[in-house]
């Protein structure tokens, strides 16, 4: 019920372009995971566009950013496996 | 906090076809092949940004999609100033409404002013001097994209930034309505736009009080004789030449003048540069710490709009090697040409002068021999400030001015 009422957030507030719909993320394990936690506030976009320049530590203080600094609601365990996924195929 | 992505996709085009939403609107009018921007810029950038459309806008280079960060293609800069719907779109959260100009209001106090005052957007039209002046408008992490290593943020290539005249009030006319106390130290800018979590810090910033009392420092509600566009912050932003664009409120609804330093985010550790490392005139003392200093004034920089890296030109006829060059509202004194890769240099023919605070096209003639030729263009202010040839490294990536090379062939 939770991803419903999120989901009603961002339309109803206008937030969404139609545009990222085109945005694929590379298709490995842990991209759901990414997809699920970092699109309510960002498209994704802003993952492939900074690539490939962070490696695992780059990738480990952008997301810890996300987390303790714009309050992204993600557990420590999917913000490893976060991590784990960008470092993977986004990573330097 | 995690969800369906196909859910959310299914949700949000259904209450799109119901609502017809602006954001709806949004369209792929044109979608370049992959490959947008310079040379020297990360490959998933490159890869990843696409010419695309937001409403009311041209195609512009699209960096990211939401926040909507779009840069303008460097072929606009040919004109002495931007067309509006071609102006860069630099946004740091998605929560952007649309505002309707005749329910807006702007509260302007603060513990250091002497009372509150809330003004319509016609008030301010009304009860004060309207001023006009050309200045750049300019991305701090404009050629973020450039660092060298790669540093993370928008990775912007040449085109965040443009000119426009710029039209509305001086910003201490209104704060003269309230009363700016002696212990006045800092003016806060707040915007209507906002974060979509509501524990994400919202977008605020803070200018010393000098600053803003510059005679130059407006609010303004019209670019280039027109509205401000939505996308630039419509109906009334904060302009403030001669510094990165990060102080120019977009939305503005709120402005507080502080006895105190203020604290967000925004201000730190967010947008500073490495104290000493930049020939910056102008500090911001209240917000300094040991080591940094938030961003101030735009350094010397040029750009050669009019040739395109690795393209064939006619040899022994002329070329005109045409540019713009800009700084932090001194004045450009001069632009230095090379087309053999920095060993003889010559002056370039400066157009007109549209204020000190706005670019100064230049152009410079040339009849190039068969050969390849590199090309590049150093500016230098009326105070002897110059371009760099190497990269003064910063972790956000600002203040890269460094003297470009394009490469041209010529037969």
């Amino acid at each position: 019920m939770r991803s419903i009422t999120l989901a009603m957030l961002l339309a109803a507030a206008g937030l969404a372009h139609a545009g990222e719909d085109a945005i694929e993320l590379k298709d490995a394990p842990g991209r759901k995971l990414v997809e699920a936690n970092c699109v309510a506030c960002h498209s994704l976009d802003y993952i492939p566009m900074n690539s490939p320049i962070l490696d695992r530590k780059g990738w480990e203080r952008t997301v810890a950013k996300m987390v303790k600094v714009m309050g992204a609601p993600v557990s420590e365990d999917d913000a490893r496996a976060i991590v784990e996924y960008l470092q993977a195929n986004y990573g330097k | 906090m995690t969800f369906d992505r196909k859910a959310f996709d299914r949700r949000r085009f259904l209450w799109s076809a119901a609502a017809g939403s602006g954001a709806a609107l949004a369209s792929r009018i044109v979608t370049a092949a992959a490959g947008v921007g310079p040379a020297g810029m990360p490959a998933g950038t490159l890869e990843s940004s696409t010419y695309d459309t937001l409403p009311g806008k041209l195609p512009l280079i699209k960096r990211a999609w939401r926040p909507p960060n779009f840069e303008t293609p460097t072929r606009y800069f040919s004109e002495a100033f931007t067309p509006n719907d071609a102006f860069f779109v630099r946004y740091h959260l998605a929560n952007i409404p649309e505002v309707d100009a005749t329910t807006w209001r702007l509260a302007v106090g603060g513990d250091a002013a002497g009372k509150s005052v809330e003004f319509t957007l016609e008030q301010l039209q009304r009860e004060f001097d309207v001023v006009e002046l050309a200045a750049v408008c300019m991305c701090s992490g404009n050629r973020r994209g450039l660092s060298d290593p790669h540093v993370p943020g928008v990775e912007w290539g040449n085109g965040a930034m443009g000119n426009a005249k710029w039209k509305g009030v001086r910003l201490k006319d209104v704060l003269a309505r309230v009363g700016v106390a002696a212990g006045a130290l800092e003016v806060v800018f707040e915007g209507a736009d906002g974060p979509v979590m509501p524990q994400t810090p919202d977008f605020a910033k803070s200018i010393p009080v000098w600053k803003a009392l510059d005679e130059n420092t407006l609010i303004a509600w019209e670019m280039n004789d027109e509205p401000l566009p939505h996308w630039n912050g419509f109906p009334a932003r904060v302009v403030v030449p001669g510094w990165t664009a990060t102080y120019w409120m977009k939305h503005v609804t709120s402005i507080r003048v502080l006895g105190q330093p203020f604290q967000s985010f925004w201000m730190n550790p967010a947008y500073r540069i490495p104290k000493g490392r930049f020939p910056v005139v102008d500090r911001f003392l209240s917000q300094e710490s040991e080591t940094s200093t938030p961003i101030t004034e735009i350094v010397a920089n040029s750009l050669i709009t009019n040739l395109r890296e690795g393209m064939l030109y006619k040899a022994d006829s002329p070329l005109f090697v045409r540019g713009i060059a800009w700084d932090g509202g001194y004045g450009i004194a001069r632009v230095e040409v090379s087309h053999d890769g920095g060993k003889l240099w010559a002056l370039a023919e400066l157009g007109p002068d549209l204020g000190r605070y706005s670019w100064r096209q230049w152009t410079f003639p040339l009849i190039p021999t068969a050969g390849e030729h590199v090309v590049m263009a150093k500016a230098t202010n009326r105070i002897g400030a110059t371009q760099t040839f190497d990269l003064v490294f910063n972790p956000a990536g600002y203040h890269n001015n460094v003297v470009q090379r394009t490469s041209i062939v010529c037969r």
